[in-house]
């Protein structure tokens, strides 16, 4: 009762980086709050789940392996989550705003009339006076976010709802290992408890995934572009620079929304947060919602033709000048200075 | 074979092209100086209604929208793209709703227009990114979502099948109908107004507009019943107002910070072959790349 629960996100008997960085972040809050750390597994073949997990420090790893349950779907995992929240009460749930946890954490948060807090990027212990009643409330989580297309960090709480859930983008928080011996007890969940067969309503007829087709958020090198890059063809040379630095390219939303890029290589607040040792921004301008995702790179090189862009202000070099014009010349002089 | 659709759209304040006076002093947010837009997946989601109801004869597409009497504005634009009609959501008892209270509010005016085969919405709004209105309202009405549309493929016996689009690739699913789904931005864009809709439904107007306004062709209200949009108070919906606005939202602001990022003392070099060099050297000598 009144644990800190994470839902692990699982691709093929594999829980995500999302979820380890969850379990990592929810360990750190569990001990600070006295309670224990549980984990909800959900899918089919899940036998390797326990042994990559437990190491982050998970008292209780609630399993739910079925062969209905292969492929993600609304219906069941809410339902499953739904029903053994009410059983166990956790006073935190946190899953990570990717596809599935931004379809899921809401509807669990609805049937519970719970509240939810999406896309955190920290999370916090503290108390939390009501304004009007004056009433007082000891260790609520804090709920940190951006809005408003990120010119504003909000702090939002939930002081008389259970679970307080929130979910957290990949690559926000450190996944860190607590102890790789740790122990805890694994449940398994009787499914037919919680899901009735009305819950498969909605089946999934095809799917094609990739596997992370860039490595954006463990790259030390990303050569990033923005909408100052004017055009597809001229992100050939962002990729030429990226190829000869062993970097991955990033760009910005607004260089996405333009069609120019994948969204996958996205960074910012509705992208990746990466920290890499270099990051060069080509063309970008800078609005907060793309800082927001990089602030943390050791060393930034902006190239602007703008001396004024947003961007330069968090930057160690300011080149200013076009893409056209300067990346080549980066490539050149980078393969003439390192042979 | 007709279907009733309904979409949700919402009118934002468009951040995506905030200026340097979109905050104010004190850190909050300058909305007067912030253009309201039609939600951008908003307008992807009325795209995927108009074109089903360009394939199957006999649909009809009613949009919802809550927020001021102006947000009559985003119906009249549905209107012009060719919606059916619309209906806005108004009054101070939604004031102050978190996504719950507001999914509740919507759900109640879903099932104001009568029976409804399909609900349409944009994944997320741009003034709070969160995504959970669409999941809240399906689960609210009791049925099954289909989040991250990027295309409705077909609608055939009593199902729909939707191609979604999510992070690491494609799924395509079948859901049976009524059914909420929520559509991504890389679906199609929203077809351009039409100028012959637009010449009849820039009249269009909810009642409190038409009050203050007093239009010029008043007996063109009576002869054409889609000028008159709708406006729902809690009054007009089955609602419990105890679920709607601050009572109804389990989330509270504690508060709200504006952003400011610590500049750095930055080196300003030019695009010359010597600037570029000696910028190369630097790194490499570093051992920041090479």
């Amino acid at each position: 009762m009144n644990n800190v629960v994470v839902y692990l996100e699982i691709e093929e008997g594999v829980a995500a980086d999302v979820s380890l960085e969850l379990l990592t972040k929810g360990r750190k809050l569990a001990t600070t709050l006295g309670v224990q750390l549980e984990a909800v597994a959900i899918g089919s073949g899940l036998d390797k789940i326990p042994a990559q997990v437990m190491p982050y420090g998970v008292d209780t790893l609630y399993v739910a392996d079925d062969k209905r349950l292969t492929f993600y779907t609304s219906l069941p995992h809410t339902s499953i989550l739904v029903g053994l929240f009410k059983d166990i009460e956790p006073q935190i749930a946190l899953m990570g705003a990717t596809s599935t946890g931004r379809d899921l954490g809401p509807r669990v948060s609805s049937a519970l009339f719970s509240g939810l807090t999406a896309d955190c990027t920290s999370l916090e212990i503290g108390d939390y006076t009501d304004a009007k009643s004056g009433k007082e409330y000891k260790n609520l989580l804090y709920q940190i976010r951006p809005a408003f297309g990120g010119n504003i960090v909000a702090t939002i709480v939930n002081p008389e709802h259970r679970p307080q859930m929130a979910t957290v983008r990949e690559g926000v928080m450190k996944k860190e290992i607590l102890d790789a011996d740790y122990k805890g007890e694994i449940k398994r969940i009787d499914i037919d408890k919680y899901v009735s067969s009305t819950d498969f309503v909605v089946s999934v007829l095809e799917r094609q995934m990739e596997k992370g087709k860039n490595n954006l958020k463990n790259s030390p090198i990303i050569v990033s572009g923005g909408y100052g890059v004017g055009s597809k063809e001229n992100f050939q040379l962002l990729y030429d620079l990226a190829k000869e630095l062993h970097a991955e390219v990033g760009a910005s939303r607004a260089a996405v929304d333009a069609g120019w890029v994948d969204h996958d290589r996205q960074i910012g607040q509705t992208g990746v947060t990466v920290r890499p040792k270099l990051y060069i921004a080509c063309g970008i301008s800078g609005q907060i919602q793309h800082l927001a995702g990089m602030q943390e790179s050791g060393i930034v090189i902006s190239v602007n033709s703008d001396p004024d862009a947003p961007i330069n202000a968090v930057a160690d070099y300011v080149i200013t000048g076009t893409v056209e014009d300067v990346l080549p010349k980066l490539i050149k002089y980078f393969k003439k200075n390192s042979k | 074979m007709g279907l009733k659709i309904v979409v949700l759209a919402k009118q934002v304040p468009d951040t995506q092209h905030v200026g340097k006076d979109a905050m104010k002093e004190d850190g909050t947010v300058n909305r007067a100086a912030l253009p309201a837009i039609f939600n951008p997946e908003d307008k992807n989601a009325l795209e995927q209604a108009l074109r089903l109801k360009d394939r199957y004869e006999g649909t009809t597409v009613q949009v919802l929208t809550m927020g001021p009497a102006r947000a009559a504005e985003i119906i009249r634009e549905a209107l012009y793209r060719g919606a059916d009609g619309g209906a806005v959501l108004s009054g101070r008892e939604f004031a102050g709703s978190d996504t719950l209270a507001t999914s509740y509010a919507i759900s109640c005016g879903i099932k104001n227009f009568g029976d409804f085969d399909m609900v349409l919405c944009g994944r997320q709004a741009i003034d709070g990114d969160t995504a959970q209105v669409g999941p809240q309202v399906a689960e609210k009405l009791g049925l099954p979502q289909v989040t991250y549309a990027e295309e409705i493929v077909a609608v055939e016996s009593g199902q729909v099948t939707v191609k979604r689009r999510v992070e690491r690739g494609v799924e395509l699913v079948k859901a049976p109908l009524p059914a909420v789904i929520t559509v991504n931005g890389s679906a199609a864009e929203c077809r351009s107004r039409n100028a012959k809709r637009v010449m009849r439904f820039k009249r269009a107007l909810v009642p409190s507009e038409a009050q203050a306004q007093a239009p010029a062709y008043p007996e063109l209200y009576q002869k054409d019943e889609a000028l008159n949009i709708k406006e729902w108070g809690v009054k007009d919906i089955e609602t419990d107002v105890n679920m709607l606005g601050l009572k109804g939202s389990p989330t509270k602001v504690k508060e709200i910070q504006s952003v400011s990022f610590q500049a750095k003392e930055s080196k300003r070099l030019t695009s010359s072959d010597e600037d570029i060099d000696g910028l190369m050297k630097e790194l490499i000598g570093n051992n920041i790349i090479g």
